[in-house]
């Protein structure tokens, strides 16, 4: 195939990729309104995932995710239909990414600009969510993860999208490659753990709401949430504080410059540990903790989206373009 | 003084300096402080800072004149040294090292402590499950060690219960974080008190010795010693790059390739080495990196009294992807008056009406200059410093053409043009390249990276080993034997249930296999 091609497969898979989310959500919604109309009183337990047998974790799971009614017939088929929707969407995603690595000259990873990285983005907090989905029984939090999904690759594909490119020359290192990936994968981790969160707020403020009836209780939430949060931290501190000075020494000459982007990546790195620090806080547990949760993720995507219109990466004072203005170009495609 | 005499709350010196030492050490002390660093950190990525990029700290300085006096008593220009930022960190240090001595000292103990005793009622722990089978106490009990010790645990059988435990080393990788981050710090610091980094551009034929007067720009640690800056030297024998002349990056430079040779001391033997972006060269503790290059045209200005006053390259910035780039050449010593000039280089000059002059690609295709010509006073001699690419405009002259119009310096390569009013003559001999080279040496820097390396490893012995302590207590009741089991787990992340019930699984198989076992 030529790169032609493939550039055009990538942007007919984000296209189909896109649609197909969207009909997941749509499944994921409907599957959602008759749980709450019929009052079911079902768990996302029973709802998504057979427990197996030999797993007599029945009476070890929290008292609030016992149910006697079952979810109804529709509701089970409603909930596999998301499943395999969101199945099939990751899959044409993991296509487009392919696609928009091989359509460039020389082939390379698919996150040379903002619309790229975005790709990746989404993709990771789609494949985690399937990833994690009979583990830690996500299924309640399908209608959010999807419609997460489908409003970023909305804007990414309206207001971010820029045609295939080669990277520039600084971008060109395989620490660069690894700083990139293990970042993108912690951000997928840290969004869905933020989620979560999220609803670990909802859950406590409203504990017996109708609508929230099919997320499982807050115990069970700061679980996941810790689970997801422990996952990403130790993937963000490789990303942030080792690839990252890493390739940083090799272009800039210095592996820590205080640079906005560096600058904003440690606080989020101390707001996690501060997270991590509150869940064995006493008076900080459960609630505090989850709000510095949503910080964290909210200096997260503040970092990715956000800073360049406050203040712009300061490595250009000379403006010469073999300088390695990497994360600028990451992050606003501009070269 | 008895105690009849304080006052309630009233605390001896000892008693307030303990207090205040278990504040300090305390988690949620930690936790705060951790947020106020993530706070503090933020005005540094708002607000430009001197020690980052100083060019833009001065633009910024001189558009916000009432603001910078007050933001440079707060320390705003230079955030990550500032008192305050240190005072947040070294408290947070102080506090890690008061939490992680006594930790450290716990966990020695604990190492070597037995699983506790089982809890009376252990249905009453959070997790549990029990079930009846048939065989006696000490089979079960037996059995259970077997299958506990297969699991990793560290086992204690007392008369009618197993107590186990495992994960022990999660805490140790809790510490081992803990100590490295202090490791980490240390090597940051180092790096930043006896480290520099300067910049130089060097022309492309040129060469360049370590000294501190040979660099542009330079910017060092403050217990930085010049006498131990290695006293290597080099020459830049050429500079490549392939411009890529199609594809959606076409007018774009790779490949850049800047052929050194060096020596390591200055009676050394000379090397050579080909210097690309992304891999520097190291010498000694030294590393030099290739991170710019550029144009530099050469003139030739007579004076007035026709007189070379002026002859050489002028280096000149690029200020866009095409290499149109923005310089100055100032002629001090030209006679009756100075000479200024101002203006543009373009490697490949193209011009149309809407644009105006333009470069059409960043290769030296068709180089020319457009430059304004001014005569007067350079400034130079005032004393204050004056930045090589920029013209001090108070004391000169615009020259015009006598019919009062706009008069340009236009030249292509071996063109010269005569000025106005008899001030000179510039001509354009030839294109010269430079490169921006960095120099930087940073001590430090593999503690650092060990330390975030063990830092890492501490990190993830934390996070995903799970310190459970297990119970199983087996007693006789109705004819058949009940087995109790329950955990902690004591990192609130994990699951016990679902490990009690692959311990009771483990047991039953266990049990069938010595079944089988019995009547073969
Ligand atoms: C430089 C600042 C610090 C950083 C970056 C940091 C980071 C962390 C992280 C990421 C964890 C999570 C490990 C886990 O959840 O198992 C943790 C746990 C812990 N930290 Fe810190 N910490 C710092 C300072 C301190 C200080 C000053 C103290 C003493 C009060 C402290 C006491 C603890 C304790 C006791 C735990 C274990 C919590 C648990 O059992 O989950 N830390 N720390």
């Amino acid at each position: 195939m030529t790169n032609q091609a493939w550039e055009t497969l990538s942007n007919q898979a984000v296209g189909a990729c896109g649609v197909v989310y969207f009909l997941a959500l749509l499944a994921a919604l409907a599957e959602w309104a008759i749980g709450v109309g019929a009052r079911s009183r079902a768990s996302a337990v029973n709802a998504g995932v057979k427990v197996g047998p030999g797993v007599e974790s029945a009476d070890v799971v929290l008292p609030e995710t016992g149910s006697s009614a079952g979810p109804s017939d529709r509701a089970l088929m409603l909930g596999r239909l998301t499943l395999l929707l969101t199945i099939i969407a990751v899959g044409v995603h993991a296509v487009a990414l392919l696609g928009r690595g091989m359509a460039a000259d020389p082939h390379r990873v698919p996150w040379g600009n903002m619309y790229e990285f975005t790709l990746s983005g989404t993709f990771v907090v789609a494949a985690f969510y399937l990833a994690g989905y009979a583990r830690f029984k996500l299924a309640w939090m399908a209608p959010f993860v999807l419609l997460f999904v489908v409003t970023v690759l909305m804007v990414a594909v309206l207001w971010l999208y820029e045609p295939v490119s080669p990277l520039t020359e600084a971008l060109n290192s395989y620490w660069l490659v690894i700083h990139v990936v293990s970042a993108v994968i912690s951000t997928g981790a840290f969004t869905l753990g933020g989620l979560t969160s999220l609803f670990l707020l909802l859950k406590t403020r409203w504990p017996s709401a109708t609508w929230l009836q099919r997320v499982p209780g807050p115990l069970d939430l700061d679980r996941i949430a810790y689970r997801m949060h422990a996952f990403g931290f130790p993937v963000w501190t490789f990303a942030v504080l080792i690839t990252g000075p890493i390739w940083a020494h090799e272009a800039w000459s210095t592996y820590w410059n205080w640079d906005p982007k560096e600058v904003w990546a440690f606080i989020t790195w101390v707001v996690y540990a501060a997270y991590l620090h509150a869940r064995s806080t006493a008076g900080w547990r459960g609630r505090n903790a989850a709000i510095l949760a949503l910080v964290g993720l909210a200096t997260l995507w503040f970092n990715f989206i956000g800073i360049n219109y406050f203040s712009s990466t300061s490595q250009h004072s000379y403006a010469a373009p073999v300088e390695p203005a990497a994360h600028s170009v990451l992050v606003l495609g501009r070269t | 003084m008895t105690d009849l005499d304080r006052r309630p709350g009233e605390l001896t010196l000892g008693e307030l300096l303990r207090w205040t030492w278990r504040q300090l050490t305390s988690m949620r002390t930690a936790l705060i402080l951790l947020l106020l660093l993530a706070l503090a950190a933020i005005p540094g990525s708002l607000i430009p800072q001197s020690d980052v990029d100083a060019l833009k700290t001065s633009n910024w300085q001189a558009d916000h004149p009432t603001l910078t006096p007050v933001y440079e008593k707060l320390g705003l220009f230079s955030v990550y040294d500032s008192p305050w930022f240190s005072a947040i960190y070294i408290l947070l240090m102080i506090s890690l090292v008061g939490c992680i001595i006594p930790r450290c000292l716990v966990y020695w103990r604990a190492l070597r402590a037995q699983p506790p005793a089982a809890p009376r009622n252990l249905m009453r722990l959070p997790d549990h499950l029990d079930y009846p089978v048939d065989e006696p106490v000490d089979d079960v009990l037996a059995r259970a060690a077997v299958v506990l010790k297969q699991r990793r645990y560290r086992v204690i059988t007392a008369a009618d219960a197993v107590s186990a435990e495992k994960g022990y080393l999660r805490e140790a990788g809790n510490l081992l974080f803990h100590l490295s981050v202090i490791v980490v710090l240390v090597g940051f610091a180092v790096g930043s008190l006896f480290g520099y980094k300067g910049g130089v551009i060097v022309m492309v034929k040129g060469g360049f010795s370590n000294t501190l007067t040979q660099y542009d720009d330079f910017d060092a640690g403050s217990l930085f010693d010049p006498d131990r800056m290695e006293p290597f030297s080099f020459d830049v024998k050429g500079f490549d790059a392939e411009w890529l002349v199609s594809g959606p990056r076409a007018g774009m430079a790779h490949k850049f390739d800047s052929q050194l040779t060096y020596r390591e001391t200055p009676d050394g033997p000379e090397h050579d080495y080909d210097l690309r972006v992304n891999h520097p060269l190291k010498i000694g503790g030294t590393e030099i990196f290739l991170i710019g290059h550029g144009y530099a045209p050469v003139f030739t200005i007579r004076d007035g009294d026709g007189n070379v006053t002026f002859q050489g390259p002028v280096v000149f910035l690029p200020v866009d992807q095409t290499f149109r780039s923005f310089g100055v050449v100032k002629a001090p010593y030209a006679k009756p008056t100075q000479i200024g000039l101002e203006g543009e280089f373009y490697p490949t000059y193209d011009y149309t009406r809407a644009t105006g002059p333009f470069s059409a690609f960043g290769n030296a295709l068709n180089p020319r200059v457009s430059l304004l010509a001014y005569v007067g006073d350079l400034g130079l001699e005032t004393g204050e410093a004056q930045s090589v690419y920029s013209l001090r405009k108070d004391g000169l002259k615009l020259l015009k053409k006598p019919d009062g119009s706009m008069f340009r310096v236009d030249l292509g390569v071996g063109e010269s043009v005569d000025l106005p009013d008899g001030a000179g003559s510039v001509s354009f001999d030839r294109v010269e390249r430079w490169n921006k080279i960095q120099i930087s040496r940073t001590p430090g820097t593999g503690t650092a990276l060990t330390g975030v390396c063990l830092a890492l490893l501490g990190l993830l012995g934390s996070l995903f080993i799970r310190p459970r302590r297990v119970w199983l207590r087996a007693r006789r009741s109705d004819g058949s034997t009940i087995v109790e089991l329950a955990g902690l787990d004591r990192s609130g992340g994990g699951d016990v249930g679902a490990e009690l019930a692959a311990i009771r699984s483990a047991m039953q198989t266990a049990g069938a296999d010595t079944e089988l076992e019995e009547i073969s």
